[in-house]
């Protein structure tokens, strides 16, 4: 009746089981985790990374070239501690990549708070020379910092350890502000509440806008409805949203769902989730 | 062509949202009803919150999908805040619930019915065991959980939705139209296990999930068939439909609507625009001008 009328399903969603042929320590608590393994993968996009007898989350494809790709972790729950523990030679059950990716344009600067740099690194590494601003709570909580010495890094950290004292939000209206900069798009992942300030910059200052959404993930294909922001599938029309559609998703900033699918605050989502 | 009356509720086409995929929000039960869905069911609510079980919940490979979500919800008191309303969505809304004991049932029917869904499904494949038995699995069970359900509900249709997993689905069919069921969704998924060989271990963290996709239709035509032969009452046959040749199947069997949920796996949230594509397709072709023309030929 139709192209595929050849059999019911062809799609295959299942974890495999591969082999980890790296492990880096990126900082305090934060590890790389590479495979051998060549799979097809756009700047923004996650995999579902399943830890047999643990848990399974998403986790953004934060290395990937050729015949190699890694995820980035931050032991801060459950399972991201379990998975401190798998060394070179361990196996991990990976299936996708899954969602939708940044766009790539000239011009762009690029912001990042804390580990949410490893869902805009590959786009750091696909874009030629883009302006990063790059924020974490403290030194010990900064990634990367060897990777992306040559690149246009601003730095800054809550308490002054590292880079300027203050936040990615204070850096960046100084940037739009200055015309000369000739900012193009603003692409960014990290804390909701830091995104939802450079979304409001960016309105301000009549720049594009993508900024890569988190939500309680189940599937990672579009189907189990765990990580609707309105009317938006996270993991299939996203996770990255541009300006156009973040106006209109009253969610964006303000609320998320528990796994059960209440709707709160996105301060109550963090308190019972970090 | 596809106009369907369900219990009197006259949808656009009979393909209906089954329950469990992507339920989960008012917004996106619009947005499916939006997107050519005849009807849509939300994810089922019981009378608490619920987290469901841990990941893996679900994967699907070739004609198989499995999924063991554990029935998390945000719980019917919670959901009727969410809500507010259910009868100002694009399409008609049915609103799947199901309690822990018998009573919850009550409960939950009876604030789900102040949403005013056009119709509200009756999930009776909880695993709870307080009374020694699933309540799909004894007839006794299902009419008792038909009855309340009915009390609580108005004149709200209730649809029961059963199980595969039981020795004869007839009887337990039957049951529930004699207590008083307008119609019966037939069926929930089938129960299973994937083993991953390198991990060693059940892939689901639940270990034990349901089986749904294409390779639960024929399990699927065949309790239609058989609860078909059995109760007067309209069937929603749901199970493993992804083209418009399984729904004009089903139809053949003797279902009324037809329930689609893994089908968006493998075919996107166009899948009801697209099975009922296929099914006008086929009509014309074998000249057929209503479904109530072939409801039921296999039987003939």
């Amino acid at each position: 009746m139709t192209e595929n009328d050849c059999c019911g399903g062809c799609r295959t969603e299942i974890p495999k089981m591969l082999e980890v042929s790296d492990v880096i320590n990126e900082g305090k608590g934060q590890t790389s985790f590479f495979f051998r393994q060549k799979i097809e993968c756009r700047p923004g996009q996650f995999i579902m990374v399943w830890l047999p007898g643990v848990d399974e989350k998403p986790m953004a494809v934060s290395y990937y070239n050729k015949n190699e790709f890694a995820f980035t972790s931050q032991a801060i729950g459950k399972f991201t501690n379990a998975l401190e523990k798998i060394k070179k030679g361990g196996k991990l059950g990976i299936r996708g990549p899954y969602g939708n990716s940044f766009s790539i344009q000239k011009n762009a600067c690029i912001v990042a708070g804390g580990v949410g740099l490893s869902s805009v690194s590959t786009l750091i590494d696909a874009l030629k020379n883009p302006l990063v601003i790059y924020g974490a709570r403290t030194k010990e909580h900064l990634i990367y910092l060897k990777r992306y010495k040559n690149k246009n890094m601003l730095i800054t950290t809550d308490d002054g350890s590292f880079g300027r004292k203050g936040f990615t939000t204070d850096v960046l209206e100084e940037v739009l502000k200055n015309k000369k900069n000739k900012i193009n798009i603003v692409q960014t992942c990290g804390p909701e509440i830091m995104m939802k300030k450079i979304f409001d910059l960016c309105q301000k200052y009549k720049v594009e806008c993508e900024a890569s959404l988190e939500r309680m993930m189940k599937c990672g294909f579009g189907v189990c409805g765990a990580c609707m922001v309105n009317d938006k599938i996270a993991c299939m029309d996203g996770p990255v949203f541009n300006s156009r559609q973040l106006n209109k998703l009253p969610e964006f900033g303000n609320f998320s769902r528990l796994k059960s699918g209440r709707k709160v605050t996105l301060k109550e989502y963090h308190s019972i989730h970090n | 062509m596809l106009q369907t009356n369900l219990c009197g509720i006259k949808l656009k086409n009979p393909t209906i949202l089954a329950s469990g995929i992507l339920g989960v929000t008012k917004e996106s039960i619009d947005r499916i009803g939006k997107s050519g869905a005849g009807a849509v069911t939300l994810k089922s609510l019981c009378h608490e919150e619920r987290l469901g079980n841990q990941n893996p919940a679900m994967f699907g490979y070739d004609d198989v999908f499995l999924n063991a979500v554990g029935l998390p919800g945000q719980g019917i008191d919670s959901a009727m805040k969410d809500f507010v309303r259910l009868d100002n969505l694009s399409v008609p809304v049915v609103g799947s619930i199901y309690g822990y004991r018998i009573e919850h049932f009550g409960e939950v029917a009876k604030k789900m019915a102040s949403l005013k869904p056009a119709m509200i499904e009756v999930d009776i494949s909880c695993p709870h065991l307080d009374y020694g038995k699933p309540y799909y699995a004894d007839p006794n069970l299902t009419a008792e959980v038909t009855k309340i359900v009915k009390k609580n509900s108005g004149k709200i249709p209730v649809s029961i939705k059963l199980s595969p997993n039981v020795y004869d689905i007839k009887e337990i069919a039957h049951a529930a139209e004699r207590a008083g069921a307008d119609a019966i969704t037939a069926i929930n998924t089938a129960s299973g296990m994937v083993i991953d060989i390198d991990a060693r271990k059940p892939i689901l963290a639940n270990r034990i999930g349901g089986v749904s996709g294409p390779a639960l239709k024929p399990i699927a035509v065949r309790c239609v068939y058989e609860i078909y032969e059995t109760v007067k009452i309209p069937i929603i046959g749901t199970g493993g439909v992804t083209y418009g040749k399984d729904a004009i199947e089903m139809i053949m069997a003797g279902a009324t609507g037809i329930g689609i949920g893994t089908g968006i796996f493998y075919r996107g949230i166009g899948v009801f625009k697209k099975v009922c594509g296929e099914m006008g397709q086929w009509m014309k072709k074998n000249k057929v001008k209503n479904l109530d023309e072939i409801r039921g030929a296999a039987h003939k």
